[in-house]
Parts: C-alpha cells; sequence; structure tokens
C-alpha cells in the first residue's frame, strides 16, 4: 500500500464518486455515523467488562485471604495512611468530574473548554500518581515491600511502630506476622495495577490534549473523548472500592 | 426494529455532573466518618455498601448508562452479574472445603 500511493489516491477518488456524502470520520463498513457510534461504544463496555474480571480476580483473593489470615491483614492495614487514601479519593473524585466536564464541552463543541478540562483531568491524574509514589516509598523505607528485604518488625513488635502502636496492635506470632506480606503483596498488585491503568490514561490524555487543540473532538466526532471517558470513570470506581477495602475497612480490629 | 430511536444522543448538563460530584464528595466523607465509628461487622458492610453507591452515582450519571440504550445497560448489568458469579462461585468452593490446615 505505502509504496504506491498514487494508486491508493487514484482508487479513492473514484469510490469518492460512487458514494454518497457522510462525514470524513464515518468509516464505509458502517451505515450511518449513529451506528459508528454505538457500536464503538458497545466495544468499548465490553473491553470494560474484561477489565472487571481482571480486577474481579484480584478482588476475590484479596476476599478469601483476608478472611485466611486475618489478624495479618488487620495488621497490614493499620500500615496505610487513611489521610493520603482520602486525598487520592478526593482527587480522583475529581478528575472524573472534570472528565465529565470534557465530554459536555465535547458534545456541545466547545474547544477551549475541552482543553481546559483535559488538563485539569491529566494535571489530577497526575497529583493522584504523586500522592501513591509518597505512599510506595513509605513502604520501600520501613521495607514493607515484598521480596527479600521484608520486615515483619511492625507486626512482631508493634511497640517499635507509631503506625501500628496508634491503633495499639497486639503483637503477632511469627507464622502469622509472615502473612502480612500476603497482604502488601496484594496491596501493591492491586494499587500498582490501578496506577497502571492510570499511567496508561495519562497518556491517552496527553495525545487528545494535543487533538483537542487542533479541534479533533468538537465538530461533532466526540467518539473518542466518550469512550476515554468510560475507561477513566472507570478506573475511578476501582480506585472507590480499593480506597474502601484496603484503608477503611479494618481500623476498628 | 425500533432501535433507531434509541440513537437520540442524551447529553447531560453540568449541573446533574456537579451534583453527582457533591454526592460522591459527600460519600468519601461520610464512609471516612463511618470507618472512626465502632461499628463491629457492620464497618465493613457499611464501607462497601458507601462504595457501592458511589459506584452506582459514577456508573448511572458520569458514564451515562441512565441515558443510554438499552444494549449498554444490559452490558453494564451483565458486567455486575459476571462478577457476582465469580466472586459466590469462588466462595462456594472456599466455604464448603476443608482447607483448615494453613
Amino acid at each position: 500500500m505505502s509504496d504506491s500511493p498514487a494508486i491508493a489516491h487514484g482508487a479513492l477518488a473514484e469510490a469518492g464518486d460512487s458514494h454518497e456524502e457522510h462525514p470524513a470520520y464515518q468509516r464505509h463498513h458502517f451505515n450511518s455515523v449513529e451506528q459508528q457510534a454505538d457500536t464503538t461504544n458497545f466495544a468499548m463496555w465490553l473491553f470494560l467488562l474484561t477489565e472487571v474480571m481482571f480486577f474481579g480476580g484480584l478482588f476475590t483473593a484479596y476476599h478469601i485471604y483476608r478472611n485466611w489470615y486475618y489478624p495479618a491483614f488487620v495488621a497490614g492495614s493499620h500500615q496505610l495512611d487513611v489521610f493520603w487514601g482520602t486525598l487520592n479519593t478526593v482527587t480522583l473524585i475529581a478528575s472524573s468530574f472534570t472528565m465529565a466536564m470534557g465530554v459536555w464541552c465535547a458534545e456541545t463543541r466547545r474547544k477551549n473548554g475541552l482543553v481546559v478540562s483535559l488538563v485539569l483531568t491529566f494535571l489530577l491524574g497526575t497529583v493522584f500518581l504523586g500522592i501513591k509514589s509518597i505512599e510506595y516509598h513509605e513502604k520501600w523505607e520501613k521495607h514493607h515491600v515484598p521480596g527479600f528485604h521484608y520486615s515483619l518488625q511492625s507486626f512482631i513488635n508493634p511497640a517499635s511502630d507509631p503506625a501500628a502502636a496508634a491503633y495499639g496492635d497486639k503483637p503477632l506470632a511469627l507464622d502469622m506476622a509472615r502473612h502480612t506480606e500476603l497482604y502488601f503483596f496484594l496491596y501493591f498488585a492491586m494499587t500498582g495495577m490501578h496506577a497502571l491503568h492510570m499511567i496508561i490514561g495519562i497518556g491517552i490524555l496527553g495525545f487528545m490534549i494535543f487533538r483537542a487543540r487542533a479541534g479533533a473532538y468538537t465538530s461533532g466526532h466526540v467518539t473518542f473523548v466518550e469512550n476515554f471517558g468510560l475507561y477513566w470513570h472507570f478506573v475511578d470506581i476501582i480506585w472507590i472500592y480499593l480506597f474502601a477495602l484496603l484503608y477503611l475497612i479494618s481500623r476498628h480490629q | 426494529m425500533s432501535e433507531q430511536t434509541e440513537h437520540t444522543h442524551h447529553i447531560v448538563s453540568p449541573k446533574i455532573y456537579v451534583v453527582i460530584l457533591l454526592c460522591l464528595l459527600a460519600g468519601t466523607a461520610a464512609t471516612v466518618w463511618a470507618s472512626f465509628l465502632e461499628l463491629g461487622i457492620w464497618n465493613p458492610i457499611v464501607a462497601l455498601a458507601i462504595a457501592t453507591g458511589k459506584a452506582m452515582l459514577v456508573v448511572l450519571f458520569f458514564m451515562g448508562v441512565k441515558y443510554s440504550s438499552k444494549l449498554t445497560k444490559l452490558t453494564a448489568i451483565s458486567g455486575i452479574f459476571v462478577f457476582m458469579a465469580l466472586i459466590g462461585m469462588t466462595l462456594a468452593d472456599y466455604m464448603t472445603r476443608a482447607w483448615g490446615r494453613w
């Protein structure tokens, strides 16, 4: 194809004479722009279903292991800072709002509004990852990252750890304390996969900001912005559950 | 077929988005507040109930399922269903076997 542009052009020009008028963004295998939008939207939802199953496996594993090694999971959860978790939840909800406003701006053909919304969403997403990296760094320093350097100090001797002492944690027996590593494994797997989705989303947002400045989404073709919005809101929902499960539900036990 | 009638694209107004944002922030405040209370077995139940309420608001309004086609509604509901099947059938296995020797 690429080595014969002249032929391709000629073919296109001929085809152009014979078919009905339609917007440039309508692909030829769709009957109408509406059908194209519906099909793409459905495909996006199917993709989100696979994401539900993907994260669902992690949530199921968390649920089962939390029941098996309950004291270890409670002690592990006490190592998380509710302040950072709450701040991140607010940040992500705000970014979902700015994304929804971006979709509205695209639908009502407000180019500047769309660019501002996308930039705000980009920035809030970056703030979320920044806060997450502060939390990860603290886990790294305390040797709570699963692996060769994992430390049981906070769980065998809670008095030595301000975070554990604040909750009045009792010392765990060695075999139970070892299972806190499983809590942190799931913590990093779940928040890490969530963060990876955020990083991919932020990358696409950067691409969309460039395209939006050129007016790509404010001339009637809003499918890409809408479907990205679905993805971004889905990632928000995952975090809403992660926040409750990892940070909140073990505070009193 | 009557699907054609569902193609009218609904634009959700910013007012609704602002109301949903405020509801989600209120829900976040409520769930953090509830986590400070001593509710025993109800702590996780309350936290998950509030999280589910927030998730429903996001799905219905931010993701626009409330205003979307039946196909999209069915797809969203089937997402909840397959997740329930995943959790339910896995737990049915784990809770009815003598795994206890960990």
